[in-house]
């Protein structure tokens, strides 16, 4: 039993890494990671975000009819975002303003309302902590790589701190958006690479299989293959 | 006039230098799951279009006239399920009324709901102070920056499918890199819209 809540909490830091394995919440992953102490307010966000709503969820089970669960699962996400963003507001104003609409739009970040319909609502309340906590972590880890990429590249500082910039030119394209796309997509092939290496799956497509809204998008994709160009 | 081109200079803004997609990272999912064929992208995009302007119709006023400045912490809460709502309405409506639109977009509405372009624009309109009129544009033209952002990657993908790709880049990688070159071309109209 304790193997098994070990494995709850290492399952999300890499083998299914939310980021570079599941490919979800790429809005905030690409958005906020300019600087890596960005990516660590972030993360630390959407991870007590995270762990609060799976255990809301957990409990709630088996009250949430089925027909109206997505909507029940946004509504409490929705109040422990509230809750975070007041306490941002409140005790870290400049992480706040580093994050902007991007703190509330945790709301919507796939990664939660994905162990919400996949983990919280089918275990119970300490394999959901867990679960939470490790994908938290994994999410939290790889934005602050990120965030640093960025950070050295484009600035030459890390968490602030000179590193590189006093003899190498920062280039500013790594913390403009198309830097963003660069190096998130250099990530992906280079977790791809890894994961090859140990004869693990490779990431070809965006994480359809693991995303919150899959059973609705059904119909779109098999649209997709189907239709013949006009 | 100078209404006029506060309106214009709105719309280009979001259309072009702010976009969506390639300058706010909102939408990013639909933006590379969906844009496989620019037939589903345009129909995608008209979709979110629709949704954006008539959640800012409805969000507005409800935070102008009823949260603020009491209530304003509950904006997120708020507006998450007011845009839920209103999701499903334009479902109804459009699956009883208008046949023909519902056959077209009604498989991509629900998917709406949790996309976070549009509960990013009814929010920045707030946050840019704009006021009622300038919101509804401005939720115009990010709907049409998502559509023109779409068409052309669409395009771009079915290049880079056609495409002899090294191993490693293959899949997910390549299409992010593309969407990176994307994105840098839209970094030439800073300045436009002012």
């Amino acid at each position: 039993m304790k193997g098994q809540n070990i494995k709850y909490f290492t399952n999300g830091l890499i083998k299914e890494n939310p980021v570079l394995r599941l490919v979800l919440g790429t809005c905030p992953t690409l958005a906020v990671t300019t600087a890596a102490i960005n990516g660590i307010g972030m993360g630390v966000s959407a991870t007590i975000v995270l762990v609060c709503s799976n255990i809301v969820i957990s409990l709630l089970r088996n009250v949430i009819p089925d027909k109206v669960r997505i909507p029940a699962f946004i509504t409490v996400i929705a109040g422990f975002v509230s809750v975070v963003q007041m306490l941002v507001k409140a005790f870290l104003p400049s992480i706040d303003v580093a994050l902007g609409i991007y703190l509330p739009l945790i709301v919507v970040n796939c990664i939660i309302l994905a162990r919400a319909e996949m983990f919280a609502s089918k275990n119970s309340v300490l394999p959901s902590i867990l679960d939470g906590l490790g994908m938290g972590i994994g999410f939290t880890a790889v934005l602050t790589l990120m965030g640093a990429i960025r950070e050295i590249c484009g600035a030459g500082t890390l968490f602030g701190l000179t590193v590189t910039a006093e003899f190498i030119d920062p280039m500013i394209v790594f913390l403009l958006p198309p830097g963003g796309f660069f190096v998130f997509g250099v990530l992906v092939a280079a977790s791809n690479a890894i994961a090859k290496k140990n004869g693990k799956e490779i990431v070809e497509h965006l994480g359809c299989e693991n995303c919150p809204s899959r059973s609705m998008c059904k119909s779109v994709s098999a649209d997709e293959e189907v239709t013949v160009d006009e | 006039m100078n209404n006029t081109t506060t309106i214009v200079s709105i719309l280009l803004a979001a259309i072009l230098t702010d976009n969506m997609v390639l300058s706010k990272f909102l939408g990013i999912c639909p933006f590379l799951g969906v844009s496989k064929k620019p037939g589903t992208a345009f129909s995608m995009s008209i979709a979110v279009t629709l949704v954006m302007v008539v959640s800012t119709a409805v969000t507005y006023p409800i935070y102008t006239y009823l949260l603020y400045p009491k209530f304003a912490y509950l904006q997120t809460i708020v507006f998450i399920l007011v845009i839920a709502a209103i999701v499903q309405l334009i479902e109804i409506v459009l699956k009883r009324f208008i046949k023909p639109v519902y056959n077209a977009l009604g498989i991509y509405l629900p998917l709406i709901t949790t996309n976070c372009a549009v509960l990013g624009v009814t929010m920045l309109n707030i946050t840019d102070g704009l006021s009622f009129v300038q919101s509804l544009f401005n939720a115009l033209g990010a709907g049409l920056g998502f559509m023109l952002a779409m068409l052309l990657f669409a395009g771009v993908r079915s290049k880079v499918e056609a495409a002899d790709v090294p191993e490693f880049l293959k899949g997910l990688p390549i299409t992010l890199i593309a969407a990176a070159i994307v994105s840098l071309s839209f970094l030439g109209f800073a300045g436009i819209g002012g």
